[in-house]
C-alpha cells in the first residue's frame, strides 16, 4: 500500500477504538446508490522504479533541443544552490505560514524577497507573489480599478505590444469586474506604442494604461512619455516588466515624473525553469498608497511578547478567508515555492550578477540578429533600441520554416504570423546568457539551410 | 537564534562569483534616458553565505518532512520524492511552453493520463489542467456556468448560492464573476438546510457552489435531493475539490449530481504546498459545459486532426513509450496536441499565459501512477480511518465533537468551548501550545460556524504511534491549562519566535528591509 | 458589561448616532462592537458629499482577524468624516462614543431618528446576544 503506514493489527485496534466492524463501515453514511466501483481508467500502480524508468523514457523523447524561444518565458542559468535549498523538505513541505511561530524560515523569506522585488521595480510594497506574470496583470488592472477614484469607467488602455497571451487572461479574468480592454497600435518602423494612437483617446475617462518594457517584440518603449502623458489623463499607470532587464533599464518606479502606479510581471527569469510554462510566479509591487487595494498575501516585520523581531502575514482583512464576497481577490494558494527560489537566485546573483546577466543576453541577441540577417532574404523588423529579444522578417512563410529547424533540434522562436498578420512573415527570436558562439552559429547554418533548401524546392 | 536579514549580512564589493557570466556589463545599446542609474537592492553575498542563511531560514519551518501537521481542510500527506525527482528531469526542466508538439509527445502523453484519470476518479465528461490553484479552478467553474446560462440566452442567472460554512473563496470566486451570494444555513448535525435551499433557488440562481464532505467533516447526506432542487430550478452544481481525499475512490462527483468540479492537486494528489504554493486546480466538467473548459487542453491528434504540423506525419517519430500494464488510456501509436479556442470556440478562455502550473501536474500525475486503481481507493479509507480513530480517542478523553453523532470524513472538528467558559483556554491557546509539543496545530476558528473550533485533518499517511502521541499532547496541554493557564497562554516556548505582535504588524506597517 | 450611554440612539448592527445642536448627526460604533472587533488596526469612514442609504455599508472597520461593515442607520449626505481614525484607528477602541466618533451626516429626514432604538432598548437586545 504505497504511502500507508497502517499494519494489519493497527487497523484492527483502531476500529476497535472507533466501534466499527470494518474501514467500509466508516461510510456507512453515504447513500449505497452512489458508491462508485473499481475505478476503469486508473491503471495498477508502479512501484517507484518502474515510474522512473517509465517518466525517463518519457523524457527522452522530449530531448533537450537548442532553444531560441522566448515570449515571455526565457532559458537562464539558474544556480545549483537554488533548487538543493529550495527542495528541502522544510520549504517544499510547508503550508501557507499562518501559524508564523512555526513558519518563521518562509516569513523572513518572504520578507526578504519583498524587500528585493521592490527595489528591482523602484516601489514600496510588494505582495508574496501571484500565479503567473499574465494573471498579475489581470489582478493589477482589478486593483487600479479600485484604486482610481476619479476615471471609474474600466476602460484600459493596452497597447498591442503588451503579450498577446497576457491580453487574453486579462479579459477572461477582468471582464466580469467591468475592466475593458482597449488596443493601442504600434509604429510600424519602432515596433513600440504609437503616440497619435495614444492621442486619440485624449481627454476620455481612462482607468489605467498598461506599458509593457521590453515590450512584447523585446523593443524598448519611451516609458517617461507615456507615463506621464497616462497620468495627464488621470489614468494609473501598470507596468509589466521583465526583472532581470531591470538590472540595467530604468525601475517602473522612477518613470515619468511620479513613477508607474502597479508593477507587475513574470518572475519566471529569476530562478524558475522552463518547464513548460509552469510553475513560475507572478510579482506585483505599488505605491504605500495603494497597499490595502492590493490582492494576495503580503508580510510583515514585528515583534514578539519579548520584544524580539519576528514576522507574520499582515493586512489579512484584504484577503478571502476573513472579507469572503468582499475580499479584494479570490487568490489563496499563491506560487510561494517559486518565490523562494527567486530568493535564492536574487542572492546569490547579486546587483552585479543580474546585470551581468542582462548585458549578456542583450550581447547574444544582438549577435545572433547580426547572423541571421547576413542570411539572404532575413531582415531585421525593427529599429529601435531593445533588450534580448528581437523580431525578424523571412523570406517564407514562418510555420514550416521553424518545423524543419525543430527537425534538426532547434527551436528557432515564435511565429508571429498569426496574431500579427501585418508583420508577414515575422518571428520573434532571443538568445540568453545561455547560448554559446557556436550555438549562435549552428542557428545559422541550420537557418540558411533551411531557407536555401525551400527556395531551392519550390 | 535571530537569524539577520540577509541585507544585513551583505557587503558592498561580495559576490558569489561562480555565478558571473562571464562577460563585461555593456549598457551602450540602451539609450541613456532608459537605463538604470541606481543598484537595485539586492544582496551582495557570498555563495557560502546565502547557502547557510537560507539553510537556516528552512529550519526555523514546520513541515510535513518534519513534523504531524494535521491542518484541517488542507491534506498535508506526505509528499513522496519521487514525484519531485522525476518532474525535475532536465527535459522537462528544459522544455519551453511553446515547444512545437513534435518535441513534445512525452510531456503531452502524461498530462493527457492525467485528464484521463481524473475524469475517471471524478466522474466527469472531461478535465482542464490549466488553473494554477484551487482559486483559479473556482474561477474556471463558475465562469463556466455563467458562460453555459449566457449560451442560453439565460441572462437573469447571476446569484451564487453557498453555505454559510464554505470556504471565503468560494463567496470570493462569485464576486469577482460579478455574481452576487446567497448564503445558505447548516442544520444542527452539519447538512445544508434543504428547505432553506428550497425557499432560495429561482430563476435568478446561476449554481450552487458545495463542499462534500464539507467544512464540517462530515458527507452531505442529502446531496442527490439537492442536487434535484438545483437542476429542477435550472442552477448548476459546483463541487469544491478541497475535501476531495475524503471519497476518493469510494464515490465519485459526477455520480452524485455535480456539474463542475475543481480538484486541489497539492492536496489530494501530493503535490507539495511550497510554503504556500505552487498549487493546481484542476477542473472537471459534465458533458454540458465541455465546450467552455478554459484552455489549452491535451487532445489526441487523429487522423484527420493533423492541424498542427510535424505531428503524425513524420515517419521517423519514435514510438511513445508505453508501460506493460494493461492501460486502456496509454496507446504508444498515439499522438497528442493541444486543444484551443479553434477547438473549443467556446472557451472561458485562458486563465494563464501557457498551460498552468505544468511541473505541479507532472508530480501529481507520477503519485497517480505509483497509486494506480486500488491505492487511490486505498487513500479514503485510511484517510477516514485516521480521522475517525483521532475523533473516537479525542472524544474517549473528554473532548467535545462538534457533530458527535456524525461519522467523521477525513476530518473533523472538536470545540473548546466548554474550555474556553471554565478556564479560559482557547483555540489558539491549544495551537500554539501543540507547536512545543512538535506539533503543527490544526486550523483553527474555520469553519467560523463552530465557536473555539479546531478543524483535524490527519491524512492517511500518519501513522497510530503519531496519532496516539497527538492525543497524548492534547491531553497534557488540557491538564496544563486546569493547573496554570498563564503558562499555556504564554506558549510558545520553544519556537524561533514567541507569540507576535499582530496588531503591531497591522497598525505600523513594516513590509521591507530600509536601511537605517 | 458594555457602555451604552444613555442619550444616544442605536441600531442592532451596532452603530450608535447622536443628534447634534445644528441639526447634524453624528455615527460611530458602540462600545460593544470595538469589544467584539478586538484591536482595530484599520478604520475607513466615507468620503464627503456621499449621499446614502438607510442600512448602507459606508465605512468599514478592521482588526487583525475580522473585518466589518459599518451600516448608516439612517439616509442622509455625509458632511464630515473623522480622518484621525485613518492613522490612529486606537482611538476607536479607546473611545467610541468621544474621540472615535466615525461620521456626520445631514440627515435626508430628520424624523428618521426617532425610529431608532433608545439605549434601554438596545442593552436589552445586547442580553440576548
Amino acid at each position: 500500500m504505497p504511502f500507508i503506514p497502517h499494519t494489519d493489527t493497527d487497523v484492527k485496534e483502531m476500529l476497535a477504538a472507533i466501534g466499527a466492524p470494518g474501514i467500509d463501515a466508516l461510510f456507512d453514511e453515504i447513500p449505497a446508490s452512489l458508491r462508485c466501483g473499481p475505478l476503469k481508467n486508473v491503471p495498477e500502480g508502479l512501484p517507484e522504479m518502474q515510474i522512473t524508468q517509465l517518466m525517463h523514457q518519457r523524457a527522452e523523447l522530449d530531448g533537450l533541443p537548442l532553444c531560441f524561444l522566448g515570449a515571455g518565458a526565457y532559458e537562464h542559468h539558474i544556480p545549483a544552490a537554488v533548487w538543493e535549498i529550495t527542495t528541502r523538505g522544510e520549504f517544499y513541505s510547508a503550508y501557507t505560514p499562518y501559524q508564523a511561530e512555526a513558519s518563521q524560515g518562509t516569513l523572513q523569506l518572504l520578507y526578504e524577497y519583498q524587500t528585493m522585488i521592490c527595489g528591482l521595480t523602484g516601489m514600496e510594497v510588494s505582495n508574496a507573489s501571484m500565479y503567473d506574470g499574465a494573471s498579475a496583470l489581470g489582478e493589477a488592472l482589478l486593483m487600479a480599478l479600485r484604486a482610481n477614484r476619479r476615471n471609474t469607467s474600466g476602460t484600459v488602455l493596452i497597447p498591442e505590444t503588451v503579450h498577446p497571451y497576457y491580453v487574453d487572461v486579462v479579459r477572461a479574468t477582468t471582464h466580469a469586474q467591468g475592466v475593458h480592454p482597449v488596443p493601442v497600435d504600434y509604429a510600424a518602423a519602432s515596433g513600440t506604442t504609437l503616440s497619435e494612437a495614444l492621442a486619440a483617446h485624449e481627454g476620455r475617462d481612462i482607468t489605467a494604461v498598461v506599458i509593457q518594457q521590453p515590450n512584447f517584440f523585446g523593443q524598448l518603449e519611451d516609458v517617461d512619455r507615456l507615463t506621464d502623458w497616462a497620468h495627464a489623463q488621470g489614468a494609473l499607470v501598470v507596468a509589466v516588466v521583465n526583472p532581470v532587464s531591470l538590472a540595467l533599464l530604468k525601475p517602473p518606479g522612477q518613470w515619468g515624473s511620479t513613477g508607474a502606479d502597479i508593477v507587475c510581471g513574470d518572475g519566471q527569469p529569476l530562478g524558475a525553469p522552463l518547464s513548460s510554462g509552469g510553475p513560475y510566479f507572478g510579482f506585483l509591487t505599488t505605491k504605500m498608497a495603494y497597499v490595502r487595494e492590493m490582492p494576495g498575501r503580503i508580510v510583515g516585520r514585528t515583534v514578539d511578547l519579548d520584544g524580539k523581531p519576528g514576522y507574520t502575514l499582515t493586512l489579512q482583512a484584504r484577503e478571502q478567508h476573513i472579507r469572503r464576497a468582499k475580499a479584494k481577490s479570490n487568490i489563496c494558494t499563491n506560487q510561494g515555492l517559486l518565490v523562494t527560489a527567486a530568493t535564492i537566485h536574487m542572492s546569490l546573483l547579486g546587483p552585479e550578477g543580474l546585470a551581468r546577466v542582462a548585458s549578456a543576453c542583450m550581447a547574444n541577441t544582438r549577435e545572433l540578429l547580426g547572423l541571421l540577417s547576413s542570411i539572404p532574404g532575413v531582415e531585421v523588423v525593427f529599429d529601435a533600441p531593445r533588450f534580448h529579444e528581437a523580431v525578424l522578417r523571412l523570406p517564407k512563410p514562418v510555420a514550416p520554416v521553424l518545423e524543419a529547424l525543430a527537425a534538426r533540434d532547434i527551436f528557432g522562436g515564435f511565429d508571429l504570423s498569426g496574431r500579427y498578420p501585418e508583420l508577414g512573415h515575422a518571428l520573434l527570436v532571443c538568445a540568453t546568457e545561455t547560448k554559446t558562439r557556436d550555438d549562435l552559429q549552428r542557428y545559422r547554418a541550420a537557418l540558411a539551410e533551411v531557407l536555401l533548401a525551400d527556395a531551392s524546392s519550390t | 537564534m535571530t537569524e539577520p536579514l540577509i541585507f544585513e549580512v551583505s557587503r558592498p564589493g561580495r559576490a558569489a562569483h561562480a555565478q558571473n557570466p562571464g562577460c563585461a556589463i555593456d549598457v551602450s545599446g540602451i539609450p541613456p534616458a532608459l537605463r538604470r542609474t541606481d543598484r537595485p537592492r539586492l544582496p551582495e553575498v557570498s555563495e557560502m553565505q546565502a547557502v547557510r542563511h537560507f539553510t537556516r531560514l528552512s529550519q526555523k519551518n514546520f513541515s510535513i518532512d518534519t513534523h504531524f501537521y494535521p491542518l484541517g481542510s488542507c491534506t498535508m500527506k506526505y509528499n513522496p520524492r519521487a514525484c519531485n525527482r522525476l518532474a525535475m528531469l532536465p527535459e522537462f526542466l528544459a522544455r519551453h511552453p511553446l515547444a512545437p508538439e513534435s518535441h513534445s509527445q512525452g510531456f503531452l502523453a502524461c498530462m493527457y493520463e492525467l485528464q484521463e484519470i481524473l475524469k475517471d476518479v471524478t466522474g466527469m465528461a472531461g478535465v482542464s489542467l490549466t488553473p494554477m490553484a484551487g482559486a483559479q479552478g473556482e474561477f474556471a467553474g463558475v465562469a463556466m456556468i455563467r458562460a453555459y446560462h449566457r449560451a442560453r440566452n439565460d441572462l437573469e442567472r447571476t446569484e451564487i448560492l453557498v453555505p454559510d460554512a464554505a470556504h471565503g473563496t468560494n463567496p470570493a470566486t462569485a464576486a469577482m464573476l460579478g455574481c452576487s451570494v446567497r448564503e445558505i444555513p447548516t442544520d444542527a448535525d452539519g447538512d445544508v438546510d434543504v428547505e432553506a435551499l428550497k425557499a432560495a433557488v429561482g430563476p435568478k440562481t446561476a449554481g450552487i457552489m458545495l463542499t462534500n464532505p464539507s467544512t464540517l467533516g462530515v458527507f452531505e447526506r442529502r446531496i442527490q435531493e439537492i442536487a434535484g432542487i438545483v437542476h429542477q430550478a435550472g442552477g448548476l452544481l459546483y463541487y469544491d475539490g478541497a475535501n476531495l481525499n475524503a471519497i476518493l475512490g469510494k464515490v465519485r462527483p459526477g455520480d452524485m449530481g455535480f456539474d463542475v468540479i475543481h480538484m486541489n492537486l497539492h492536496k489530494t494528489f501530493s503535490t507539495p504546498h511550497g510554503g504556500g504554493g505552487p498549487g493546481a486546480g484542476a477542473v472537471g466538467v459534465s458533458e454540458r459545459l465541455r465546450p467552455f473548459m478554459p484552455i489549452p487542453v491535451v487532445g489526441v491528434a487523429d487522423d484527420g486532426g493533423n492541424r498542427e504540423s510535424g505531428i503524425g506525419n513524420r515517419e521517423d517519430r519514435p514510438a511513445l513509450a508505453s508501460d506493460d500494464s494493461p492501460f486502456p488510456i496509454a496507446d504508444s501509436r498515439r499522438c497528442y496536441r493541444w486543444l484551443d479556442e479553434r477547438d473549443l470556440p467556446q472557451t472561458i478562455g485562458r486563465l494563464s499565459a501557457w498551460m498552468g502550473n505544468a511541473g505541479v501536474l507532472l508530480r501529481a500525475y507520477v503519485y497517480a501512477r505509483m497509486l494506480g486503481r486500488e491505492g487511490m481507493q486505498r487513500v479514503g479509507e485510511f484517510a477516514t480511518l485516521n480521522a475517525n480513530y483521532l475523533a473516537a480517542r479525542l472524544k474517549d478523553k473528554g473532548f467535545e465533537l462538534a457533530f458527535p453523532r456524525r461519522r467523521a470524513s477525513h476530518e473533523f472538528i472538536i470545540t473548546l468551548k466548554k474550555q474556553k467558559q471554565a478556564i479560559g483556554l482557547t483555540a489558539t491557546d491549544v495551537a500554539k501550545r501543540l507547536l512545543d509539543y512538535g506539533f503543527h496545530a490544526p486550523t483553527i476558528y474555520f469553519p467560523l460556524l463552530v465557536p473555539e473550533c479546531l478543524l483535524i485533518e490527519p491524512t492517511e499517511t500518519e501513522d497510530k504511534e503519531t496519532l496516539d502521541a497527538f492525543v497524548d499532547a492534547l491531553v497534557a496541554i488540557w491538564d496544563e491549562a486546569r493547573a496554570d493557564i498563564a503558562k499555556v497562554k504564554g506558549a510558545p516556548y520553544t519556537m524561533p519566535v514567541r507569540r507576535l505582535d499582530d496588531v503591531r504588524a497591522a497598525r505600523q506597517l513594516d513590509l521591507r528591509w530600509q536601511p537605517a | 458589561m458594555s457602555k451604552v450611554p444613555a442619550e444616544l440612539k442605536y441600531v442592532k448592527s451596532h452603530e450608535w448616532l447622536r443628534r447634534e445642536a445644528d441639526g447634524t448627526v453624528t455615527i460611530g460604533i458602540t462600545d460593544h462592537a470595538q469589544e467584539a472587533l478586538g484591536d482595530l488596526v484599520f478604520v475607513e469612514v466615507p468620503a464627503l458629499g456621499r449621499k446614502v442609504a438607510t442600512n448602507e455599508a459606508c465605512a468599514v472597520v478592521e482588526s487583525v482577524k475580522a473585518a466589518s461593515d459599518v451600516y448608516a442607520p439612517i439616509a442622509g449626505e455625509v458632511v464630515a468624516a473623522n480622518e484621525a481614525l485613518g492613522t490612529s484607528p486606537e482611538i476607536l477602541n479607546s473611545d467610541p462614543y468621544g474621540a472615535g466618533w466615525m461620521w456626520k451626516m445631514k440627515p435626508a429626514n430628520a424624523a428618521d431618528v426617532d425610529g431608532l432604538l433608545d439605549a434601554a432598548a438596545y442593552e436589552a437586545y445586547l442580553k440576548t446576544l
